[in-house]
């Protein structure tokens, strides 16, 4: 029984027929580039799918969604969501040998909208994590020094006080808030350009330029160092978390099981779009990097490799944040308890030793009882292990102000910097080898600069372009438009594109063909379990998030938080809602990518109408190609 | 006879015990034995009211006074020494020192700085006064620039720091911040920087050369085929394009 399949007319005139494969990787003829060797494509996209995310997005919501409970909606909805939409762009990238935009087209002319709508998101969240790295430099070169800018608060100008601004936070909150970002109040105040920030964007995008230049020749070299690093960077630092004091709370607390919350559907659709985002699917780069292996590679085996190497580092990458986080948690609440015991001996002149960590309790229970209006004035704080614990931060904030401050808490803090944020950056740069993958191949499939061109100038005008661009988030209102930017360029087009795709694969396609077609790729066809994920469960998964995600950003009243240091709650960052004239931007960030998919099928279809002339063709077979003869009778 | 000469500065009780030169013998040693305890009496007054002058001068939250709290355990742990009244001498004397070196006086002794309220916390209070008239406390401000001036010396005697040796009131004064004259930042960014462009215009460089080398080798088989005078190849060789492997060297040129 054939699987339903909408009508594609002209399909094998688009794609190369299974025998014209055989004779292209035999000749090895064409133009395409090819991988050295596996383990550059497996590095290559190993390090594509693990980024910034798995450090500082899943320790987050492992911790928040029940600890230990929640590898379990993780792993199943990585095994039903992540490995079979991962196999699909592998083996769909392999059997058309083509970029996202050429896939897509491939397959339907109408469809070209998905390919173009990838290149969008692939360049939009391309110029926002550059900046992240470019953040993660400054903290790089700021390193190299020993205390770390970040350890203490600068002093005022006539040198009686420290500045109010840091007195009142934290030396790292100010670090970067001020010192960093010099974040105005809101998003509407722009600040005008850092120079510090224009330096390091300046620097970033330069970098990842050199390291592209040639495309997979030179990314497939720089991988070996940009993959392997981080894993390198974080057993050092597993090692070092597990000799601190109170590694083992974070660890422990990480965890905990709590099986309730499995109960709670969000917990579910965090770990769906975790999954999803994690695995970087739906921008075009994977399928570009798969399209340059061999006809015959083991596509299958490569997909549930990678998937199972991103979950495991998500896990490996937890224990080592929160052994740290742990070790943070532990010296915040000694020195909660250590202010309140000196704060104790002060008022009652009692002989230093008297209160210790051990018998604080009864000791404050007693001079309670005795003296309770000295023990009110004195206002002390509660002290409590797990709620500096379960201070979980994600984001920015985790690398930047929580991590920062444990590392300055240890020996030789300026090393463990320097480690950190190395592992960062090659995190962050690996990534955007495919983000500048996925946005540069389709703009040489949609042949918008000159075929003359080569690929290193198109290169540089996508970075040049993008960094010109990318200024915005070198203003001191930066951070806001970077917050903006992930939370709508990167959402919900995604989940469009990947949608698409699937209904494009399965139904336009024909998964009877595609079912073929990995069968003389691989040798054997696909199993029930591929067959079932990719005509039901994934798609569904991916509609029930998108839906999800979208009802919520609809529905909720679309808010910020901003550093505001005359605000009554500071240090606690100030809740704004958005001037009205951002939802434009919104549009433009989400609505363009996902609207280019029908948009594109509207404007082919629209054109093909519109031309009353009819168009004939006949093909002549020469020796050197096929040939395609058109002409139009008037 | 003793002399009943009465020293000049002698309070006026004694003078006038003078005892005129005609008074029979018990008179006169009546006289002395009482001037004898009077001045045994005033002194033992004087002795103990001194340091009631004093007390009354040293107390808690005297005007002229600083409260000093001192965390020897928190400072040294288990190198903690015992604080006893040899090291309340220790401490007299760096406050007398530090006094004598803001005044640049050689006046100031152990006996002016005088502590009070010592308690097991250890914390104390203290007063200075001053050496010339006994009863006259040095002002707060003084005694607060004196600290200050000072403040390196005084902590160092007892190996401790602005933290753990507290003058409640006088806040230490931070030190200066250290401006490098480059921040440390942009010399690393200036040698990435310098590296990155360097690899930038090496690829470049070796790009353009390959693709050079590219050029000149189809060049070379376009010249060879000119030489064998192909007819109908009027429009030459595109050399941008892509090779067309339909005009291999080695083919003879086939009619159509």
């Amino acid at each position: 029984m054939r699987f339903p399949k909408l009508p594609n007319p002209g399909l094998d005139d688009r794609i190369p027929s299974h025998q014209e494969l055989e004779r292209m990787e035999k000749e090895e003829a064409g133009d395409r580039p090819k991988w050295d060797n596996k383990t550059q494509y497996m590095l290559t996209c190993v390090g594509f799918c693990v980024g910034l995310g798995n450090v500082w997005r899943f320790p987050y919501l492992c911790q928040s969604h029940g600890g230990g409970a929640f590898m379990i909606p993780f792993l199943i909805l990585l095994v039903l969501e992540g490995i079979p939409l991962l196999h699909l762009e592998f083996a769909i990238g392999q059997r058309l040998r083509s970029g996202s935009v050429g896939v897509w087209t491939a397959i339907n002319p109408y469809l070209t909208g998905v390919g173009i709508a990838s290149l969008l998101v692939s360049f939009l969240v391309g110029m926002y994590y550059n900046t992240i790295i470019a953040w993660v430099m400054w903290y790089f070169f700021n390193s190299f020094q020993n205390p770390l800018p970040w350890s203490q608060c600068p002093v005022n100008a006539n040198l009686t006080d420290l500045v109010s601004e840091c007195a009142r936070s934290s030396p790292v909150d100010y670090f970067w808030y001020r010192d960093t970002l010099n974040t105005s109040t809101s998003i509407g105040d722009s600040g005008g350009l850092q120079w510090w920030m224009v330096l390091c964007l300046l620097c970033a995008w330069l970098l990842l330029y050199v390291c592209c230049l040639r495309g997979i020749e030179t990314t497939g070299k720089a991988v070996y160092v940009t993959s392997t690093l981080p894993y390198v960077v974080l057993t050092i630092f597993l090692i070092r978390g597990l000799t601190l004091k109170g590694s083992l709370d974070g660890i422990k607390f990480l965890f905990t099981p709590d099986l309730n919350e499995l109960m709670n559907p969000s917990t579910w659709l965090d770990a769906g779009a975790q999954v999803f985002y994690s695995f970087s699917l739906a921008f075009g780069g994977l399928i570009s990097f798969s399209s340059y292996n061999s006809v015959h590679n083991n596509c299958e085996q490569d997909a549930v490799i990678i998937s199972i190497i991103n979950g495991f580092t998500s896990v490996y990458a937890a224990t080592v944040i929160y052994s740290i986080i742990g070790f943070r948690a532990t010296e915040r609440f000694d020195d909660c308890l250590e202010g309140n015991i000196l704060a104790l001996l002060n008022a009652f002149s009692l002989a230093e030793g008297n209160i210790t960590e051990g018998n604080y309790a009864e000791s404050l229970q007693n001079l309670n009882g005795t003296f309770p209006e000295t023990i009110q004035s004195l206002d002390l704080k509660t002290c409590d292990l797990q709620t500096f614990l379960s201070q979980g931060v994600e984001g920015t904030g985790l690398a930047f102000i929580v991590f920062t401050e444990a590392i300055t808490k240890m020996p030789v803090s300026p090393l463990w910097s320097i480690l950190f944020f190395i592992m960062l950056f090659c995190l962050g740069l690996s990534t955007m080898f495919g983000s500048i993958e996925g946005t540069v191949v389709p703009l040489q499939d949609l042949n918008i600069f000159p075929k003359r061109w080569p690929k290193e100038a198109i290169t540089g005008i996508v970075c040049l372009v993008s960094f010109i661009i990318a200024l915005i988030f070198a203003q001191s209102s930066g951070n806001y438009w970077l917050a903006l930017f992930d939370s709508f360029a990167g959402s919900i087009p995604l989940l469009v594109i990947a949608f698409c795709e699937m209904i494009a694969v399965v139904y336009i396609y024909g998964i009877d063909r595609f079912n073929k077609d990995i069968e003389f790729m691989i040798g054997h066809k696909p199993n029930l379990f591929w067959q079932v994920t990719w005509r039901f469960v994934s798609p569904l998964i991916v509609l029930v998030i998108f839906v999800f995600y979208f009802v919520t950003k609809v529905s909720s009243n679309v808010t910020y938080i901003a550093w505001n240091p005359s605000s009554e709650d500071f240090p606690t960052l100030e809740v704004l809602e958005y001037p009205a004239w951002i939802y434009v931007i919104i549009f433009i960030l989400a609505g363009v990518p996902s609207l280019v998919v029908p948009g594109t099928a509207m404007f082919k279809l629209i054109r093909r109408c519109c031309s009353n002339k009819n168009v004939y063709g006949a093909e002549v077979d020469t020796v050197s190609a096929k040939v395609q003869m058109f002409t139009t009778k008037t | 006879m003793p002399s009943l000469t009465v020293p000049p500065g002698a309070p006026p009780i004694l003078q006038s015990l003078t005892v005129p030169p005609g008074a029979p013998p018990i008179l006169q040693s009546l006289a002395v034995t009482l001037e004898r305890m009077l001045v045994r009496i005033l002194v033992l007054l004087y002795l103990a009211g001194a340091p009631a002058l004093a007390q009354t001068l040293c107390q808690p939250n005297a005007s002229n006074g600083y409260r000093v709290r001192i965390s020897i355990k928190t400072a040294l742990g288990n190198q903690a020494y015992e604080w006893n009244e040899n090291e309340m001498f220790l401490f007299r004397a760096t406050m007398a020192f530090a006094m004598r070196r803001y005044y640049k006086t050689e006046t100031y002794n152990v006996d002016n700085i005088i502590v009070c309220n010592q308690t097991r916390r250890v914390s104390f209070w203290f007063v200075v006064i001053s050496p010339e008239n006994p009863t006259m406390l040095i002002p707060k401000a003084d005694v607060e620039k004196a600290v200050s001036m000072s403040r390196h010396r005084i902590n160092n005697a007892f190996l401790l720091t602005d933290r753990t040796l507290e003058f409640l009131g006088i806040y230490p004064t931070l030190a200066e911040p250290v401006n490098p004259d480059t921040p440390p930042w942009l010399i690393v960014f200036g040698v990435v920087i310098g590296a990155v462009f360097a690899g930038i215009i090496a690829l470049l460089v070796s790009s353009l050369l390959q693709k050079r080398r590219k050029e000149k080798g189809m060049m070379e088989d376009g010249q060879d085929e000119e030489d064998r005078q192909m007819k109908g190849v009027e429009n030459g060789i595109n050399l941008d394009g892509i090779y067309n492997r339909g005009f291999t060297d080695d083919d003879r040129f086939t009619k159509l």
